[in-house]
């Protein structure tokens, strides 16, 4: 008798186990639908609840859950979630990423639905959409673009009594006065030569003329005389104490360092706009011009994945995240520059105390970054080899020998 | 023992059923007992047993994107021998292993040694060694990470204080690998106490009333009497903790930054492992690492095993 209790038992909380799995199919028998929404970046949550809320006044059947993963783990947790075909159903792409998602056939080609509801892609930059682009079909609604800017801390340009940046600048400029406000006594160092790609050591190797990956594909440039040349200058400053080493910039975040006036000036993009606006030293101008002008620029993609179970409710919020409602709130709240055309300006009215202009200014000159289908590899092996180059434990010369081996050999696979 | 006239009368046809009904007893018991053990058993298989066939399996195979795989044999065997990553990342291991394992017994055999005296406030003591382990791995990291911060961290400037400048605590490649084991003792020295204090409250009193009646003073008594009768906890959790240091992650992902300088000298095997599984998506080679580790722990708890009949006293 006690043991059929038991079974008993066992049986009902093996159930309520089961019936706790299976709790989100059920909860939309309702004719309600939830999909999920997956992305990394915290500093936009606001903005995007609020477009939430606003697609939910014209589809309320249509219940959307966001999923964020720091941007760190964000793509090692699509690609385990796409072997286990467990991908949200609507999710945040990079350029780096996308021809190897499309190509796996992981995200849903939106070529068709978008004739299907004449959903008109003319809206974004070209160079955007082209970004999506995978053998002729598009993969991703683009969302928002990014360009680089020379951040500033105005308080230390004052007290040094050295003008503000301007579009005159080249990089014996910014030599120059990261030398004069460099103050060993206070701590203040006059520039922050961080180790990133974009916003990095991309910009300044195409600056210098240089390139990353060949038009065709096949090689990658990093040890070409003009990238050396380019990774030499970056280096410099922490070589001549103009910039925090890279042992302090790893353990304390630069933007930390920045926004507590422990840094002059440095490179970043306008996602930082969100967590410097309400600092009144902040501002930010043009990047120096090296031999030429450039900037890198990318922009983000909404995709879907292609086993959703919800196609059409998926479909619906892409187009939605895509309309020129949602580019105004992203625009309004400053926080990303929205794709969609025309909405920029309102981007940049949206923080008067900061000269946002600087980030519209870049596009004319903008180079997108490479998309090949190994791009995501050869980011991982220059953080690998680079540090060591940033941390003045090898040469130049040397890393990027090395880097450029690990890069062709990853441009060589299928 | 004189037999009953009864017992005699019986023959043995019931006997026989006797034993029948024992042994269908039995079956039913047995039956019973699977059934309750059933589903931690099946969590065992699914979740251990068949991720331990599979790994050996893929430790044969290369990943191309999203789950399709290829059999290569050898090939990320033969890709070890010339990995002078791997290689390093076992020195780096074993540096872990050889300073927090025996450090760490040590430390925690005496803390658990006092905290078994007759003094003041000692659940106080207890709980306050033993906060470290049930607070959040992630946590304690984050914690350090602070304190050892070489421009802004508690202890560089406590340091400055006595006019001594602090070196990179987790930065320098030399030192990074020390810091985290001092962290990892640390946090691990309260659990291991614990274990170590049933293990005192095992040992007999009438021991200790015998050595005092022979005057043997406290260190004698320790070194001929409580050391020996806790040789067997100690060789316990000399093997768990040697397991566990084989597989450490947690700590040096959190507190050695992926751009860190100190990176190369403090990745263990299983961030190793961790990095081509997940970052490189190298999901073949990860596997063979894996199984490598696996193989290496079982040789060095065998050899453990052999060791303990020398120095082990069971009673």
């Amino acid at each position: 008798m006690k043991k059929w209790l038991l079974l008993l038992l066992t049986v009902i909380l093996g159930l309520i186990g089961l019936a706790g799995c299976s709790n989100d199919d059920t909860a939309s028998g309702d004719g309600k639908v939830e999909i999920t929404y997956g992305f990394w970046d915290k500093k936009q949550v606001a903005a995007i609840d609020e477009v939430i809320k606003l697609f939910n006044e014209k589809y309320p059947d249509i219940k959307v859950k966001t999923e964020i993963t720091p941007y760190g783990q964000y793509f090692q947790k699509l690609e385990t979630a796409a072997t286990g075909a467990a991908l949200p159903d609507v999710m945040w792409m990079n350029g780096a990423h996308v021809q190897q998602y499309a190509e796996g056939k992981v995200i849903l080609p939106l070529t068709d639905l978008a004739k299907k509801d004449n959903y008109s892609l003319d809206n974004y930059p070209k160079s955007l959409t082209d970004l999506y682009t995978v053998k002729g079909e598009i993969f991703g609604i683009p969302k928002d673009f990014d360009t680089t800017g020379l951040w500033y801390n105005k308080k230390i340009f004052d007290e040094a009594g050295v003008p503000y940046p301007d579009d005159s600048w080249d990089w014996n400029k910014l030599k120059e006065v990261a030398k004069k406000l460099t103050d060993k006594d206070k701590d203040i160092w006059g520039f922050a030569a961080t180790m990133g790609n974009q916003g990095g050591y991309y910009d300044l190797i195409w600056q210098n003329g240089g390139y990353i990956i060949s038009d065709d594909g096949k090689s990658a440039g990093f040890d070409q005389p003009e990238a050396i040349e380019a990774l030499n200058y970056n280096i410099s400053f922490i070589k001549e104490g103009l910039s925090p080493t890279q042992a302090q910039m790893t353990e304390t975040a630069v933007s930390e360092l920045f926004s507590s006036g422990k840094v002059a000036m440095m490179f970043d993009g306008p996602w930082m706009v969100q967590e410097y606006k309400n600092n009144p030293d902040i501002n930010v101008a043009v990047v120096p011009k090296g031999k030429q002008r450039a900037v890198s620029i990318h922009g983000l993609a909404n995709v879907i994945a292609a086993n959703t179970k919800h196609k059409d409710a998926a479909w619906k919020f892409v187009q939605f995240l895509g309309s020129k409602e949602a580019a105004e709130i992203f625009a309004k709240t400053g926080t990303v520059i929205p794709a969609y055309n025309d909405t920029q300006d309102a981007w940049v009215q949206a923080v008067p105390t900061i000269n946002l202009q600087a980030f519209i200014d870049g596009v004319d000159y903008s180079v997108p970054l490479p998309n090949e289908k190994r791009t995501g590899e050869i980011w991982q092996y220059e953080t690998d080899v680079l540090k060591k180059v940033w941390s003045e434990e090898e040469s130049i010369e040397d890393g990027v020998k090395e880097l450029t081996e690990k890069a062709n050999e990853a441009l060589s696979k299928k | 023992m004189k037999e009953h006239p009864l017992q005699i009368k019986m023959n043995t046809n019931t006997k026989l059923k006797v034993s029948n009904l024992t042994k269908t007893r039995k079956s039913s018991d047995f039956f019973w007992a699977y059934l309750m053990i059933a589903p931690t058993m099946l969590g065992l298989f699914i979740f251990y047993l068949w991720p331990i066939f599979q790994t050996f399996y893929f430790s044969f195979t290369e990943w191309g994107a999203f789950g399709q795989f290829e059999w290569t044999g050898l090939d990320n065997y033969k890709r070890m021998l010339e990995d002078t990553n791997l290689l390093k990342s076992f020195k780096n291991t074993g540096i872990y292993i050889i300073f927090t394992v025996p450090i760490g017994i040590i430390l925690s055999i005496l803390i658990a040694v006092l905290l078994n005296q007759k003094i003041k406030g000692k659940s106080v003591y207890r709980t306050l060694y033993f906060l470290p382990v049930i607070t959040m791995p992630a946590a304690i990291a984050m914690v350090w990470k602070w304190l050892y911060n070489s421009d802004y961290g508690l202890l560089n400037y406590i340091l400055s204080l006595f006019g001594i400048k602090g070196p990179q605590w987790v930065s320098d490649p030399k030192i990074a690998l020390y810091s985290i084991i001092v962290v990892a003792i640390w946090s691990g020295i309260g659990y291991n106490m614990v274990i170590f204090l049933s293990g005192l409250q095992g040992i007999p009193k009438s021991y200790y009333e015998a050595a005092e009646i022979d005057g043997a003073g406290p260190i004698s008594v320790f070194f001929k009497i409580t050391l020996p009768l806790l040789s067997p906890v100690i060789f316990f959790v000399s093997i768990t903790s040697l397991i566990g240091a084989f597989q450490v992650f947690d700590l040096i992902f959190m507190m050695i930054g992926k751009s860190s300088t100190a990176l190369e000298s403090t990745q263990s095997v299983v961030y190793l492992f961790y990095q081509h599984a997940f970052v490189l998506n190298d999901k073949g080679y990860a596997a063979a690492i894996a199984v490598l580790l696996l193989v290496v722990i079982l040789i060095i708890t065998a050899i453990q095993m052999v060791l303990q009949k020398k120095w082990v006293h069971y009673d």
